[in-house]
């Protein structure tokens, strides 16, 4: 055993003698951060979109319905001015698995690569790589750290997401009654930004009559949405509406709703998918709901990534470019173009989507 | 003629044979950009075969050395957000693996329990506990200076440092596998573990230390792993023993125990990088490239059973 003692002996030193000094996370935070790469051509509004661009999404993960709307749809929009795009992607949505395919892409000389990060740091250094061999960066759906990419396309501003759906139940409720939101988690980052300007937006004169009661919380888990829909029809009997900022909640208080005696009594909005919402829009539980238009997102996405490889902007704030059909966007702060207010689903458009 | 139809030689020529194909046919392949990403990200996997393949030579198996890895990135990641000298996180964390190694070990040889269903039980545990250190949160901002070590090349060649650190470390592996008692030691347990402990080996004590060096190397490949992504969570390395394990399978050593040389787990590693690199290179679809991995691997398997039948019968005719 003597061996083994020496090398206890000699690591626990070796902690003693590093303790006494080294790198630590402030030494390293309070270095000044590294600029963004800026690039040195300047921006040009009216250089032409430039014709046979080879654009790459690489989604989270690929088979995944949502994001594959969204390359097909920028894959579409490439098409609009003679490029192409592709889907390539990991099957596994793990934080380093979209490493190997930027790689790849890089080497196989694409114009610009359209990612949706599965974790922000950790796709950082090889976008680097691929930007220093003037690969244009646009992130989409989930941003990569800002120093790392050209663009992001934020699919949904929180303050827009926010009042937009106070105003959605205030039109179906006419702005009147008692209501209650069923969030996801308490300390859920998105869900309470949402429910932030959802408040503010409750203060404005023309809701004085709507009076929030309760925000409940189904922690995203399908079983306690559900319970906790119940528990709120059950102690606000007097409850007009119901908003669910989060696909899992709406779902799960959509279903209760469809089979209790409260159906076409109380109103039931918030943010959901269509594969998961149709069955109580056909059973007009739930009249409407709202989430971003993931073909819209798609499309944005590769005329951006078009403006930026042909140099019409660069990535700064408040240059402009324009993205087909869906007309002039301007790039805000931290280089993002945000897509616009959440896109409405009702029994009038809810078949034209699949995810 | 046996010596040239040995598994371990079929698996470099096939490596020879890929890396050709692939400078032919696909002109992005050979440049060094591109292989030295494919090698950097080969780095963990590398490292924990050459602990791996002395395991299996000794015919136990750690199943649970991804999990180790995650837990030594969310180690480094709660321990450098709590404040932490980077130069005091790595060997504490190393030694973290060391402990879990030994865990792995005392389990196997002091209860007597099979190593495939111990390590399973502590890949579900290890795994655990990195979420209850870390959660789902994600630590980034890593010292530059320690995240190049992970990520860049030695000046002049295509070679990044966690290569370099293997080349250096299956030298080493090699000679005490191949060219001393202890090694030889190894493919006795693994062959004959009876025969071997009456013979004097110290069985049992071998054992613990090859899980200890496994836990040990696991932890260090997760110190790596963390570096070079520049992210520290619980979910990192996620189901690379079954890669780690596929590789040392394919390089030819006997599940069994016993069989297996380093070269040919080598070789193994690089062809299934290599292979990866190329199929995404050429656009080939992530079904299809597990498919031919999975192929790959069950042909290792069976190519050297069906030659041990075929073998006897061919010498049986005149």
């Amino acid at each position: 055993m003597t061996p083994m003692r020496l090398t206890a002996v000699a690591a626990l030193l070796t902690l003693g003698v590093a303790a006494c000094g080294g790198t630590t996370k402030s030494s390293v935070t309070s270095a000044p951060a590294q600029a963004p790469a800026s690039s040195a051509a300047a921006a040009n509004p009216n250089a032409p979109l430039k014709q046979g661009l080879k654009l790459a999404f690489l989604p989270k993960q690929i088979n995944n319905p949502y994001m594959t709307i969204v390359a097909n749809a920028g894959a579409e929009a490439a098409k609009e001015f003679q490029g192409e795009a592709k889907e390539v992607g990991p099957s596994d949505a793990s934080a380093s698995s979209q490493i190997s395919y930027i790689n790849t892409l890089t080497q196989q000389g694409h114009d610009a690569i359209l990612i949706s990060a599965n974790d922000p740091n950790a796709v950082c250094g090889p976008l680097q790589q691929a930007r220093a061999k003037n690969i244009k960066i646009v992130s989409y759906d989930s941003d990569a750290a800002p120093e790392c990419r050209d663009l992001f396309i934020n699919q949904a501003a929180s303050e827009e997401v926010g009042r937009s759906q106070v105003k959605l139940l205030a039109d179906m409720i006419g702005s009147k009654g008692e209501i209650a939101i069923l969030s996801a988690t308490a300390n859920a980052t998105n869900q309470n930004t949402w429910i932030d300007f959802m408040k503010d937006e409750l203060g404005k004169p023309e809701y004085k009559d709507m009076k929030l009661v309760k925000v409940a919380y189904g922690d995203d888990d399908d079983q306690k949405s559900f319970t906790e829909t119940q528990g709120l029809l059950q102690a606000y009997p007097d409850l007009k509406g119901i908003i669910s900022p989060t696909t899992v909640g709406v779902s799960a208080a959509a279903r209760y709703i469809s089979g209790s005696k409260y159906k076409g009594k109380v109103v039931l909005t918030g943010l959901g998918t269509p594969n998961q919402m149709r069955q109580f829009v056909k059973d007009k539980t739930v009249e409407k709901f709202a989430l971003w238009n993931p073909k819209d997102l798609g499309y944005l996405a590769s005329y951006a990534a078009a403006a930026l490889v042909s140099g019409q902007i660069t990535g700064a704030e408040g240059e402009t470019f324009k993205a087909g059909k869906l007309g002039e966007r301007t790039i805000g702060k931290n280089g993002e173009v945000i897509l616009g207010p959440p896109f409405t689903f009702d029994a009038s458009n809810i078949d034209q989507f699949d995810f | 003629m046996a010596r040239v139809l040995r598994w371990d030689v079929l698996v470099a020529s096939l490596l020879i044979v890929v890396f050709a194909g692939g400078s032919f046919t696909s002109p992005g392949f050979a440049s060094v950009d591109n292989l030295s990403f494919a090698l950097g990200d080969l780095g963990e996997i590398a490292l924990i075969a050459l602990a791996m393949t002395m395991l299996v030579v000794a015919a136990e198996v750690d199943l649970s050395v991804a999990s180790v890895l995650g837990l030594s990135s969310a180690l480094v990641g709660a321990l450098w957000d709590g404040g932490m000298a980077i130069e005091t996180i790595i060997p504490l964390v190393v030694l973290t693996g060391a402990v879990c190694g030994l865990v792995n070990g005392l389990l196997v040889t002091r209860l007597g329990l099979p190593s495939l269903a111990v390590t399973i039980g502590t890949l579900a545990l290890y795994r655990g506990l990195a979420y209850v250190v870390l959660g789902d949160r994600a630590v980034a901002q890593f010292p530059p200076d320690y995240t190049a070590l992970a990520v860049d090349d030695v000046p002049g060649t295509p070679i990044p440092y966690p290569i370099a650190l293997f080349v250096l470390l299956a030298v080493v592996v090699g000679v005490v596998l191949h060219a001393t008692g202890f090694g030889r030691s190894l493919y006795a347990i693994g062959a004959q573990e009876q025969a071997a402990f009456f013979a004097g080996i110290r069985v049992k004590r071998i054992k613990l230390l090859l899980f200890v060096v496994s836990g040990t190397v696991a932890a260090f490949a997760g110190v790596i792993f963390t570096l070079r992504y520049g992210s520290a969570r619980a979910d990192n390395g996620m189901g690379i023993e079954l890669a780690v394990i596929a590789a040392v399978l394919l390089g030819g050593v006997d599940f069994d125990g016993g069989k297996g040389t380093l070269g040919g787990v080598i070789a193994g590693v690089l062809l299934i990088g290599l292979l990866r690199n190329l199929l995404m290179l050429g656009d080939v679809s992530t079904e299809i490239q597990s498919i031919v991995t999975g192929l790959l691997l069950i042909v290792s398997v069976l190519t050297p059973r069906l030659v041990s039948l075929v073998r006897p019968a061919l010498k049986g005719t005149p």
